[in-house]
């Protein structure tokens, strides 16, 4: 139980750097944060008292493992998460040459 | 791999990255081939791949990395890697439904089994892989072009 | 069993697609526009072929099993009454706007990638109206997000890149809200399936968790479908986008994004209490007046068209939360409305740009002389969503005001026509500084713009005209397909399961 409050935990700080920062940099890394908290929170639900790591050997009799379903849908979201983030840093660079700043109080042209 | 002292890291950096390049590309490959057996699989091989170019562009500068691997080839191989996947999903249309797997299974953990598990495996790895070394590059490039203004 | 094969191809299609056009794109430039036509076309004749095999068979759901691994083992894509009602929506407005870029990107660097990224965003859309597993859901939504990102920037101004940035930020968080609402729902039922976890919730019992996912939900699709409080970045990001994608983003995404996820996993999934249709109501309500009045005071004519995509939003999501029949079909009946006239609006807004050089309406006047075919399709769309008889925005407009007299909201009702005659005053604004008036001195050589537009823009408009007859009865069962099965609620769940395991 305590491990879930932790991980949401991590999601607001994530948030709060997002919401709270002026620097665009600052405020990608804030996502990161909270896309990656949110990972980790799905595999925790995915774990099973003395259980072990969902992979098959050869000649070995395994009784409880760990859900592996988590896993695998984490792994997408990963990939996702890289997606996203690699799209908006790109977008970042090309505001700093266009605006000249990374601040975002400074970059307002669109109001109304 | 020529040393140009203008461009790049250190001698020594230089030096090692000869070295552990063809090593980190052969780690990168075997991750996706043994996908089915162990973790791993397309998209961490992929990443993988991916550094050992990464690597080079870092210790040598950007020429020696878009001699090996210039931004057309890259931009035609990601495209080739998911038609690739696509394809061996609409294979299973042969068999019956779409992403059935269709090819011989064998026997469990053998390296040549599990149908067409290893080939998407090595389809998603040309994808992400490349995918992930032309976004340094793009980076790379428009850091480039911007000093030369 | 009728032959359900046809389903995976609106996925494949356009992913296909995709990627070879961004293979052969620069090498051969007219089969790029042949084979963008040729795929589209394909997709809406599927899609009208699919629901004339799901009203002659006896199920109501057709079923297809991906892998042959029968649900809740593997993904099943499913195609009911609603699918089938999205998917025409979808390919009808992706076709028009298809037609329409192929000469509007001309004054656009880069065609090739513009194709792939548009495709990317058919295949998102298509695999989430298609699909019936949660997480699949998710995955197509992100697809569909990020292609959208790219395609707001895509002109790479300083301010296109800023309202992208905008939309990023602000859509990577609330898919953040929508992954964490799955994973609590996967933690309490231990299955993905929509069916399948439908059945799961009706057995458990109730508990905080549900209301806590039902918010978690709401926030998330709430900021894709641009409800109130969740409305920031939609002013900025679809004015920046190239006109054709902002007819894509208003016409069609906001809706599938949105309105129909928030449909299916609420209606079908967990189940609707009164509490949730109030808060719905209140927040469609809500976005009705924001949208209009934030609208009364714009210059910029693509940034006016965006707010009242928020308040036709707040229609349709009124319609819906009403919760009776008759408010169904009107809130689904403005969806697909909503849809081609707003499209039509934003693709003249786009002719515009491009005989005329700006957006800006206090610089242009008298256009009507010099571009007929665009002013008259103007004035059919603007009469359409002030909701003047007998164009299609009069019949669901009267229907939602109809269903809330019915039930008694007499408040909602006075909202939804007070933002009915506030939207009229704008779009008169519209047509008299854009159209009528005298012809402006920089407006004096423009042009009509080419064929292949016009033939988008006349299409569109005959569309519009012809909309009521979807009423009749002999065509109604287009819309009653899809009311009956946000209807039946939880019952979907029997029916997908039964259709399965075939």
């Amino acid at each position: 139980m305590t491990l879930y409050l932790l991980c949401l935990i991590l999601f607001c700080i994530g948030l709060y750097g997002v919401l709270r920062k002026r620097n665009l940099v600052k405020i990608i890394i804030g996502l990161g944060i909270v896309e990656y908290s949110m990972n980790l929170f799905f595999i925790l639900l995915g774990y099973r008292f003395s259980g072990r790591a969902p992979i098959d050997a050869q000649n070995q009799n395994i009784l409880n493992m760990v859900d592996p379903l988590p896993q695998a849908l984490v792994l997408t979201s990963i990939v996702i998460g890289l997606g996203v983030t690699a799209l908006v840093i790109s977008i970042a660079v090309r505001i700093y040459e266009k605006y000249g700043t990374f601040d975002i109080t400074k970059i307002k042209r669109l109001k109304g | 791999m020529q040393d140009n002292p203008k461009t790049g890291m250190s001698l020594i950096v230089k030096t090692i990255t000869r070295l552990t390049v063809g090593l980190i590309l052969l780690f990168g490959i075997y991750i996706v081939l043994h996908g089915h057996l162990s973790p791993g699989g397309g998209f961490a091989g992929g990443v993988i791949i991916a550094l050992s170019f990464v690597h080079l562009m870092l210790a040598f500068g950007k020429d020696i990395a878009v001699s090996k691997v210039s931004k057309n080839l890259a931009s035609n191989l990601e495209s080739l890697g998911a038609l690739m996947f696509l394809g061996i999903a609409l294979i299973g249309f042969l068999g019956g439904s779409f992403f059935l797997n269709i090819l011989n299974k064998g026997k469990p953990f053998q390296l040549f089994s599990a149908g067409t598990i290893p080939l998407s495996n090595i389809a998603i790895s040309l994808k992400v892989g490349v995918g992930l070394f032309a976004i340094f590059l793009a980076l790379v490039i428009l850091e480039g072009t911007k000093k030369e203004k | 069993m009728p032959n359900t094969n046809f389903i995976p191809w609106f996925v494949i299609i356009p992913l296909f697609n995709a990627f070879l056009i961004s293979l052969i794109g620069k090498v051969l430039k007219r089969a790029v526009s042949v084979l963008s036509i040729l795929s589209c076309l394909s997709l809406l004749i599927i899609s009208f072929y699919g629901l004339n095999v799901l009203r002659i068979s006896s199920q109501s759901a057709l079923v297809y099993k991906i892998g042959g691994w029968v649900p809740p083992f593997g993904i099943c894509m499913v195609l009911d009454g609603l699918s089938g009602f999205m998917l025409i929506t979808v390919n009808l407005i992706a076709f028009f706007v298809l037609v329409y870029s192929l000469q509007y990107m001309e004054k656009y660097t880069d065609k090739p990638k513009f194709f792939t990224l548009f495709f990317l965003m058919l295949t998102g859309m298509n695999g989430i109206i298609v699909t019936g597993d949660l997480f699949n859901l998710f995955v197509f939504l992100e697809i569909a997000s990020i292609a959208s990102y790219a395609l707001v920037a895509f002109g790479t101004e300083a301010e296109e890149l800023e309202a992208s940035f905008k939309y990023a930020v602000m859509g990577s968080v609330a898919s953040s809200f929508i992954f964490i609402g799955i994973a609590f729902l996967y933690g309490f039922t231990s299955t993905l399936n929509m069916a399948d976890m439908a059945r799961i919730l009706s057995l458990k019992p109730n508990t905080w968790l549900i209301p806590f996912v039902s918010v978690l939900f709401l926030m998330g699709f709430g900021l894709k479908a641009s409800l109130v409080p969740f409305h920031a970045w939609l002013p900025d990001a679809h004015p920046s986008a190239p006109a054709s994608i902002s007819a894509m983003l208003s016409g069609v995404l906001i809706k599938t994004l949105g309105i129909y996820a928030i449909a299916r996993v609420f209606f079908n999934i967990i189940g609707i209490t009164k509490a949730f249709l109030s808060v719905l109501m209140f927040l469609g309500a809500l976005s009705l007046l924001v949208g209009v009045i934030l609208a009364l005071s714009q210059w910029d004519l693509k940034r006016l068209l965006a707010y009242h995509s928020i308040s036709q939003v707040g229609y349709i999501v009124l319609g819906i939360g009403i919760g009776s029949p008759l408010g169904i079909l009107g809130g689904l009946f403005h969806l697909f409305n909503h849809s081609v006239f707003k499209s039509l609006l934003f693709l003249n807004s786009g002719a515009i740009d491009y005989a005329v050089g700006t957006r800006d309406l206090r610089e242009m006047s008298g256009l009507k002389e010099r571009m007929p075919v665009t002013a008259n399709t103007n004035l059919i769309a603007s009469m359409s969503i002030a909701g003047i008889p007998p164009f299609n925005g009069f019949f669901s407009k009267l229907i939602i005001i109809l269903a809330c007299l019915q039930k008694g909201y007499f408040g909602y009702a006075l909202v939804a026509v007070v933002g009915s005659i506030l939207t009229l005053s704008s779009f008169m604004k519209v047509e008299k500084f854009a159209f009528f008036g005298k012809l402006n001195e920089r407006c004096r050589d423009i042009k009509e713009v080419p064929y292949l537009m016009r033939f988008s823009l006349i299409g569109l408009a005959i569309i519009c005209v012809l909309g009521g007859l979807l009423l009749l009865p002999s065509i109604k069962f287009f819309l009653n397909g899809a009311v009956d099965v946000l209807l039946q609620g939880k019952g979907y769940a029997k029916i997908v399961l039964e259709a399965a395991s075939k």
